[in-house]
């Protein structure tokens, strides 16, 4: 039978979750827990897109997407920290565990204008899961970028996210990697002192770099900040924004910035469009 | 004493400054090294030095009853210690070495004093000390901020 315009047609409910299952668990820090979600279908995503993760029965939040886009066998993977309600169901689930997943959404990392440029990765904190599939990416191509480097700041060595990974890429000769902790004790031997610090350390030309940066707002100002400072344009930074959200999809609102909704417009902006809407105090 | 005057205006922190300056400069400068793990000065004692590391590691600490806490590292390029330009003269945090360390060191009494003599000299190294200043009084507020807590 020939569809026509009166033949009811079953869309798939944006706002319905498909369904996976826990395939693993894996405990990163004290409150920060990686998940593995196994998916019915095969799931495409782009580096610096989210999923909205939904514990059934407690709620739904938006989790970024922190594994590799190139190895979907891996299966569909987040890194949660447990912060409330939501999080903390989500993180807690266990293999074999049914979890609903809407997405992938939002504009991620554009990693193709950074071909031919070096190419600088600011994390602070739970910023680094978001970026990691950047990483993953840019590795995977490195003969197509300049200078890399990898900066990384936690609040203490305790705090380090995907250490294991950290040693295996700081192995790399071809990856200039930074790490540093706002305060330690004696057992620490590496670099102390809040992120910014490490952009004037890093070796790469801040004409021609894109800077990818992610991690608590305060701290993103202020790398974009040091970044600027060594001479990068705002038109070469870019910032991914998180905002209370709960459609995901450009209807509700709730994430709105200005004139821009992070769900659908981001959650990564250049940092020309985002600097004017940030510098609004009152949104 | 040539060598010094070389590696002195050959410091980043010295960049640009005229050879008149860098030469009187090195006059109070030496060469010094720090094995891994040695103080390079300690919290209360006379800052009659400041230092300008070469290559290396060094922590700037504070001892608490039973641990000891690390505020910040600096490496190589970058300067130890500004107590010596502010009276009483005292350091405020322990240094140590955190790997073999090398650096050229400053008598703070006879380069105070080239400073009190000439004070375009003293200006100079004013314009390239407040910098750091203000960036380490930044550092410390984002510290502060403690960006990475739960309520961040
Ligand atoms: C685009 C986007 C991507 C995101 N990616 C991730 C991710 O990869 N991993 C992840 O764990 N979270 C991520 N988040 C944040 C996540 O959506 C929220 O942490 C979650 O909604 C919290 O819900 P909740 O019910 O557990 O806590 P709530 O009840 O909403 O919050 C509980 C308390 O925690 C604070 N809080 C909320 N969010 C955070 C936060 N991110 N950090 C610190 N404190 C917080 C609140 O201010 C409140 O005090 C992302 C958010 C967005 C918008
Ligand atoms: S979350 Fe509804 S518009 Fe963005």
């Amino acid at each position: 039978m020939a569809l026509t315009a009166e033949t009811p047609r079953i869309v798939a409910d944006p706002m319905v979750p498909r369904v996976g299952r826990i395939r693993k668990r894996v405990r990163e820090l004290s409150d920060v827990w990686t998940l593995t979600v196994e998916m019915d279908e095969p799931f495409a995503f782009a580096p610096g897109q989210f999923n909205m993760l939904t514990a059934f029965g407690v709620g739904e939040a938006a989790i970024s997407i922190s594994g590799d886009p190139a190895r979907p066998g891996e299966g569909l993977i987040h890194t949660i920290r447990d912060v409330g309600p939501v999080s903390h169901a989500l993180s807690h689930l266990e293999p074999g565990d049914y979890i609903g997943v809407r997405g992938p959404y939002g504009a991620g990392w554009p990693v193709e204008v950074a071909e031919h440029c070096d190419v600088v990765i600011l994390a602070g904190g739970l910023g680094l899961a978001p970026l990691r599939p950047l990483i993953y990416e840019v590795l995977s191509g490195r003969k197509k970028y300049g200078k890399v480097a990898l900066l990384f700041g936690a609040r203490t060595p305790t705090d380090l996210l995907f250490r294991p990974e950290l040693e295996q890429w700081r192995r790399r000769l071809d990856v200039d990697i930074h790490v540093t902790v706002d305060t330690s004790t004696e057992d620490w031997y590496g670099n102390v002192g809040v992120v910014t610090t490490l952009v004037p350390r890093a070796a790469f030309d801040p004409q021609h770099t894109i800077a990818y940066v992610c991690g608590p707002e305060i701290m993103m100002r202020f790398g974009a900040a040091a970044l600027r400072d060594k001479g990068v344009p705002d038109e070469a930074m870019y910032l991914s924004m998180e905002r209370n959200m709960k459609c995901g999809i450009g209807l509700c609102g709730h994430c709105q910035i200005g004139t821009v909704f992070v769900c659908r417009d981001g959650p990564v902006f250049r940092n020309d469009k985002l600097r004017p809407l940030m510098s609004v105090k009152e949104l | 004493m040539e060598g010094l005057e070389r590696i002195v205006k050959e410091h980043p922190f010295f960049a640009g400054m005229k050879d008149e300056y860098t030469n009187l400069i090195a006059g109070c400068a030496k060469n010094v090294r720090f094995e891994a793990g040695q103080f390079v000065f300690h919290e209360g004692e006379p800052a009659d030095q400041f230092y300008l590391l070469r290559s290396g590691r060094v922590a700037l600490q504070i001892s608490a009853p039973e641990r000891v806490l690390t505020i910040q590292t600096v490496g190589e390029s970058e300067i130890v210690g500004a107590s010596w330009l502010v009276p009483p003269y005292r350091w405020g945090m322990d240094a140590k070495a955190l790997e073999l360390t090398r650096a050229i060191s400053m008598d703070a009494a006879c380069l105070r004093g080239k400073c009190e003599d000439d004070h375009s000299l003293g200006y100079e190294l004013m314009k390239r000390f407040m910098p750091i200043l203000i960036q380490r009084l930044q550092a410390s507020r984002l510290q502060i901020l403690d960006v990475y807590g739960a309520h961040s």
